[in-house]
């Protein structure tokens, strides 16, 4: 069961709906030595929530989403760097810009296909990017990275700070517009669409969908977050190196909402969390074995909690469920 | 009167395989019309031409006078052109309610937008509700359609095709795998859909195609055997032979 849309949902923010941004708010004021970490993993919700548009909510499957995230990043850096543009909010705005157009042109090439050939193509598309990025040493950094990304004041009135605090705010407001918007999409009537091709897309033709077309739509607009998500990194490190744009940036955002649920907006929330936490801990632990720790949560939970961590909490607790389907009246 | 569909001279192969050969097929505006034939005979394969699913090896399809040969699928269902299937094919996952109201709100054409919530269009939601309430499906709204009896699905698979407020409607065996009472109450919500809608109806029902028909097209092998009104075609001694075999002889 996937977070409910449609035509008989209850759209109203529910209680439980605030208490992301609560514990957000509570981590900043209470934990101020772990905010640079809290800003990372602010950034990779806002990722994750873009990834989960398209495989959670548009059925798309992509080991590519990483393409757009580090088109971002390497905007909003080069930007910073080389172009003399540092006002953050430009370089954002350009590096959503940069990623909805690469996401509107690779998606109208490999959006026609399916299942694998689909899953190769985002694949290819994401490895062509980081050859492009290792190739262009003088704008990019090559192997090395860019370094030397200047930020100015946001507004002309916050510097980002040694402690992180400016970052923190900044990822938390960035994610809460990414949030808004992407729960407005989804209680939409496109958004029911997109359920309606997850579900079926042999009858949203028979309805007269165009489904290829909505199917672009999405896919677009997800790579613009997750652009805005790239530009939010290289914004808060000051650096942007060729991970930020590899495969392994892709599976480990794909394995992130696998663990708190795709398909649920939350489930992006939760999932980075949980993830980046475990990394956390669990790299200065084991700092050889950290691996096997993450992979051992992603097996758990493939297993017996296949709709994720809040798929469980979901089953666990029957009065979190959205109250969605029993508001429609017999008239 | 009137011609709403028709093809011309319509083929379709696999390979060596010859599905649909040289079809000439009408649909007067308003038509009760079925489809019979035994199974093989390439029926659903013509449906599937009629709709887009399949593109047709030769010939033309017009709708309205208009060739839609090679207009894609969605564009002819704007132009009026609906189906159900033969197998339930629904958003299983998704309530009755929203099962519906996808396609009528593509019909109205509000499916793109994204900013206002779903449930806030009101005139969706109630033209949903009233064609699950025709269909006797007001209680199941909020189902899933997965949870659903086979029957009721059947019936789901209907109202979304009457919520497209189609000029042509294309039922693929509507009465497959349901209860008589449920057939009856798809024959009822049938017989009182506006006389201006043209219906062909394929079913292996054969009483079912005889109370309902006012003119069958008979297609054996891919291709058309015998059309006529349903007295002349009980009486056809090919139909009884190809078709309807001893049941009807007796």
């Amino acid at each position: 069961m996937t977070h409910a849309g449609g035509y008989a949902a209850d759209t109203r923010v529910r209680w439980i709906e605030w208490l992301p941004w609560a514990a957000a708010l509570g981590a900043f004021f209470l934990l101020p030595e772990y905010l640079p970490l809290g800003a990372r993993i602010l950034i990779y919700i806002l990722f994750a929530l873009s990834l989960d548009l398209v495989v959670g909510y548009a059925g798309i499957v992509t080991l590519g989403h990483s393409a757009f995230f580090g088109l971002g990043a390497y905007t909003a850096g080069i930007l910073g760097a080389k172009a003399g543009v540092t006002d953050p909010m430009l370089q954002m705005a350009a590096a959503a810009l940069a990623a909805a157009l690469l996401g509107i042109a690779t998606g109208a090439l490999i959006l026609r296909t399916k299942a694998l050939t689909l899953l190769m193509l985002t694949l290819a598309i994401t490895q062509v990017c980081v050859e492009v990025a290792n190739r262009a040493t003088p704008i990019t950094g090559g192997a090395d990275g860019l370094s030397g990304v200047v930020v100015a004041p946001i507004l002309g009135q916050f510097k980002f700070d040694l402690f992180g605090k400016t970052a923190y705010v900044y990822c938390l407001i960035a994610l809460f517009v990414g949030w808004y918007l992407a729960r407005r999409m989804v209680y939409s009537p496109f958004g029911a669409t997109l359920a309606g091709i997850r579900e079926n897309s042999a009858r949203m033709h028979a309805v007269g969908a165009p489904v290829y077309w909505r199917l672009v739509l999405v896919y677009t607009l997800s790579a613009a977050m997750a652009g805005v998500a790239g530009a939010l990194l290289t914004q808060t490190n000051q650096f942007v190196g060729l991970n930020a744009l590899g495969f392994e940036a892709s599976g480990e955002l794909l394995v992130m909402l696998i663990l708190g649920g795709a398909g649920r907006i939350y489930g992006a929330f939760v999932g980075p969390v949980v993830y980046l936490i475990a990394q956390d801990y669990l790299a200065k632990q084991f700092p050889e074995y950290w691996y096997f720790g993450i992979g051992l949560i992603l097996v758990l939970v493939v297993m017996f909690a296949r709709g994720g961590i809040l798929g469980l909490v979901d089953k666990c607790i029957p009065f979190l469920k959205p109250k969605s389907s029993a508001r429609v009246s017999a008239r | 009167m009137h011609s709403i569909l028709e093809t011309q001279k319509l083929c379709k192969s696999f390979g060596a395989l010859t599905v649909a050969d040289d079809i000439d097929f009408r649909l007067e505006t308003g038509a009760r019309h079925a489809l019979i034939g035994p199974n093989g005979a390439g029926k659903t394969t013509f449906v599937n031409m009629l709709t887009g699913v399949l593109a047709p090896s030769s010939g033309r399809i017009l709708l309205g006078g208009e060739d839609i040969t090679a207009v894609r699928r969605a564009a002819r269902v704007k132009r009026g052109l609906g189906r159900t299937f033969q197998i339930n094919t629904l958003f299983r996952h998704l309530p009755a309610l929203d099962n519906v109201a996808l396609g009528v709100a593509e019909r109205r054409g509000i499916a793109h937008r994204m900013w206002r919530s779903a449930s806030s269009y009101a005139e969706v939601k109630n033209e949903s509700m009233e064609l699950l309430a025709t269909l006797g499906l007001a209680d199941e709204a909020a189902a899933r359609v997965a949870d659903l009896p086979y029957g009721k699905q059947r019936l789901v698979e209907i109202a979304i095709a009457l919520g497209l407020k189609p000029k042509v409607l294309l039922l693929d065996e509507p009465a497959a795998g349901v209860p008589s009472a449920e057939a009856d109450r798809i024959l009822r919500t049938l017989e009182k859909l506006p006389s201006e809608i043209a219906i062909l109806i394929i079913e292996h029902d054969m009483d079912l195609v005889f109370r309902f028909a006012r003119r069958i097209t008979v297609l054996v092998q891919g291709e058309v055997l015998v059309e006529g009104p349903p007295e002349e075609i009980a009486r056809d001694k090919r139909v009884h032979d190809v078709y309807l075999g001893e049941q009807h002889h007796a």
